[in-house]
């Protein structure tokens, strides 16, 4: 009986075991390997640290990376920013009838894919879009701007395209947040600033620790946004990597920088985990 | 005699639906001041409007003489124990406590010596550091009373805080509240729907039905002298009767029951001849086998029923012969009556004092 239970254990384990040793641990173990070969001067392929010394040597690369990583954490904090009150308004201020219509209502635009969507902003942003268009008619512009290509438009496009997966956990913790914990803040003297502070962040914690973790690495990877809406102008790292496999076809280069994201986004997680003093088990759960 | 909360005529709506219906009361300072009522009754409420959390659609309430009008809930100087306790998960018992008086602005080498006192005065000493998940459903209850009471509030509100213990422990913290609130002198307005906590701890009772109070009275007062036959039903046991009035002699009315029994009653209301009434009677004011040389008795043949057993408060079940109505009948545990089984044909009888009755309306 014993045995029995062991085999069936280890047939529903083997799926998930190969998946995470064919598609994930193999190519990363081939990517780590290709990061640290390189072409000799005589174009012979040998071992060694250039791939990553040509990143730390040229100011244009790292610059983008820490570029990257700072505008990555912009996102992420806009998108609690934003996320925080509507994910309040949702579970506490509207009746519980509108709850349902208003998440649905959320997630609706993530029903179309990620390059229609940012499509949908180019719409209204570019030079032709329909903002200018209304500012012009209105006669507030006299004559059109450019909104697209900005560091700001792209920071926008990346909030919105990943605030759902902060509000989402946002709702669901402030969910189980009694009404009555924050009355009884208020009974005992405390103001709408005390029980922000004091009581519904410290509470909501868990979820806005995996909300985040989610926003960042989706951002930090993201490759479509900052393209389309920051253009040639948005410094974007995933952009560095792409070059790298497609433009030069320096595989060995691209695998680097890939290697050196996957560093980045885990510095910063742990970080963050440690400063929130939450452990990655208890926040994915 | 100095009033910690006045409250006056005071309504609560929600759309047609009347709440609370121009309830009035007075609580005198240092009084354990209960409100006793069904589930549903308007109960939290009343006691949220006092807090701040409702507003009144109308009448005043007035805390140590002072309209609370306009007046948030942070700002008034009641303090309220949850239904479910609300203490604050996140934070440890220390700081749980301390949560007001750090509001306050209390300087922070005053605040913890304050939360030591107060834990040691609710019976915790030590467990500033606990989190409140390790915390047993009692020591949860304290904490709570300790976060409240910390802020020296004119009135401690506190809605049904014993209901989720279990059964042992409540009887000992009903007694523990009652020796703690005598102790530092607080007003205590407590609510709850179960009448032996109303009974045991209170100075003062008020029963509510239906959103308005049917009598606030000593404990005493409203199991002896009910004023309304909701009272007499809803404090304690009653047996209860309808009847019509035969006639009236001085203060004794003769009644006929919808059973046919004829019972004598000392009434005081005046209660006319031919009126249809109720009549009320308590488990324990029924004698078993009465001696026949007592007068001023009702007595009516019974067949014993069931027997409950539970200790002082036994029970027997009694059906009147040729009838299936039920009445209770207090088994006194002392020997006497132990021969008596299901089965058995008995004489019951009750003192004309007994009787409560009322003029149906
Ligand atoms: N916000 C509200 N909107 C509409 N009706 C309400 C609201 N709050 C309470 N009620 C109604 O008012 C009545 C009294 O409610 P309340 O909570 O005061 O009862 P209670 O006496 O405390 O009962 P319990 O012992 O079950 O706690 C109930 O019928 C309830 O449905
Ligand atoms: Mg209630």
């Amino acid at each position: 009986m014993k045995k029995y239970r062991n085999w069936g254990f280890f047939i529903f384990l083997l799926p998930v075991l190969l998946w995470l040793f064919l598609l994930i641990v193999l190519p990363h173990i081939d990517l780590l390997i290709m990061s640290f070969r390189f072409e000799d001067d005589y174009g012979e392929l040998t071992w060694g640290m250039a791939n990553y010394k040509e990143f730390f040597g040229e100011p244009i690369y790292w610059l983008t990376f820490v570029r990257t990583a700072i505008y990555s954490l912009v996102v992420t904090f806009l998108t609690f920013v934003i996320g925080l009150p509507v994910a309040f308004f949702i579970t506490k201020v509207v009746s519980v009838k509108y709850k349902g219509a208003l998440t649905l209502l959320v997630l609706l635009p993530f029903w179309v894919s990620e390059l229609v969507r940012v499509y949908g902003w180019m719409i209204l942003l570019r030079e032709s879009g329909v903002v200018n268009h209304l500012l012009l008619k209105t006669g507030l512009l006299a004559k059109p701007v450019e909104m697209l290509y900005n560091d700001a438009a792209m920071i926008m496009g990346l909030v919105y395209t990943t605030m759902l997966f902060m509000i989402v956990p946002l709702i669901s913790v402030l969910d189980s947040l009694e009404d009555e914990l924050i009355e009884a803040a208020f009974d005992l003297g405390g103001n709408a600033r005390s029980v922000l502070f004091r009581i519904i962040i410290p509470y909501a914690t868990p979820g806005i620790v995996s909300g985040s973790i989610v926003v960042f690495m989706l951002t930090l990877g993201n490759y479509l946004t900052p393209n389309l809406i920051g253009g040639k102008n948005s410094l974007w790292f995933t952009e560095q990597i792409y070059n790298q496999f497609i433009a030069s076809f320096n595989w060995n280069q691209g695998s680097a920088f890939g290697f050196l994201l996957l560093i980045l986004s885990s510095l910063i997680i742990w970080l963050g985990l440690k400063v929130s003093k939450q452990n990655l088990a208890k926040v994915v759960q | 005699m100095e009033y910690d909360l006045s409250v006056k005529n005071v309504t609560k709506k929600f759309g047609e639906f009347t709440a609370v219906d121009s309830v009035s009361f007075d609580i005198v300072n240092g009084h354990f001041f209960s409100i006793l009522g069904p589930s549903g009754c308007g109960k939290t409420t009343l006691l949220r409007m006092i807090a701040g959390f409702e507003h009144p659609s109308d009448g005043t309430i007035e805390i140590r003489g002072q309209d609370m009008k306009g007046i948030v809930p942070n700002k008034r100087p009641v303090n309220m124990i949850f239904q479910h306790l609300a203490l604050f998960p996140m934070m440890n018992v220390a700081e749980n406590i301390a949560f007001g008086l750090r509001r306050r602005g209390t300087p922070k080498n005053e605040v913890m010596p304050q939360v030591l006192t107060m834990l040691k005065r609710v019976g915790l000493p030590g467990f500033e550091q606990k989190r409140i998940d390790q915390l047993s459903g009692g020591q949860k209850q304290r904490v709570a009373i300790a976060r409240s009471l910390i802020l020296g509030p004119a009135v401690l509100l506190l809605d049904e805080p014993l209901g989720a213990l279990d059964l042992k422990l409540r009887e000992h913290m009903k007694v523990e509240l009652k020796k703690l609130q005598a102790e530092i002198g607080t007003t205590f307005m407590y609510i709850t729907h179960d009448q032996s906590e109303a009974l045991v701890m209170s100075d003062y009772v008020a029963v509510m039905n239906q959103g308005r109070f049917e009598q606030v009275d000593t404990p005493s007062n409203l199991y002896n002298q009910p004023k309304t036959p909701f009272v007499a039903q809803f404090v304690g046991e009653n047996n209860a009767w309808s009847g019509v009035v035969e006639k009236r002699e001085g203060n004794i009315v003769e009644i006929t029951t919808s059973e046919d029994h004829q019972f004598r009653v000392e009434v005081s209301e005046d209660i006319n001849p031919s009126s249809t009434v109720d009549l009320f009677l308590r488990p324990e004011a029924l004698l078993i086998e009465p001696d026949p040389s007592l007068t001023d008795i009702n007595r009516f043949d019974v067949v014993v029923n069931s027997i409950l057993f539970d200790g002082a408060s036994s029970r027997l079940l009694v059906n009147p012969l040729n009838s299936d109505k039920e009445i209770i009948v207090a088994l006194p545990q002392n020997k006497q009556y132990d021969h008596i089984k299901p089965k058995d044909k008995l004489v019951v009888g009750w003192s004309e004092k007994a009787g409560i009755c009322f003029a149906k309306r």
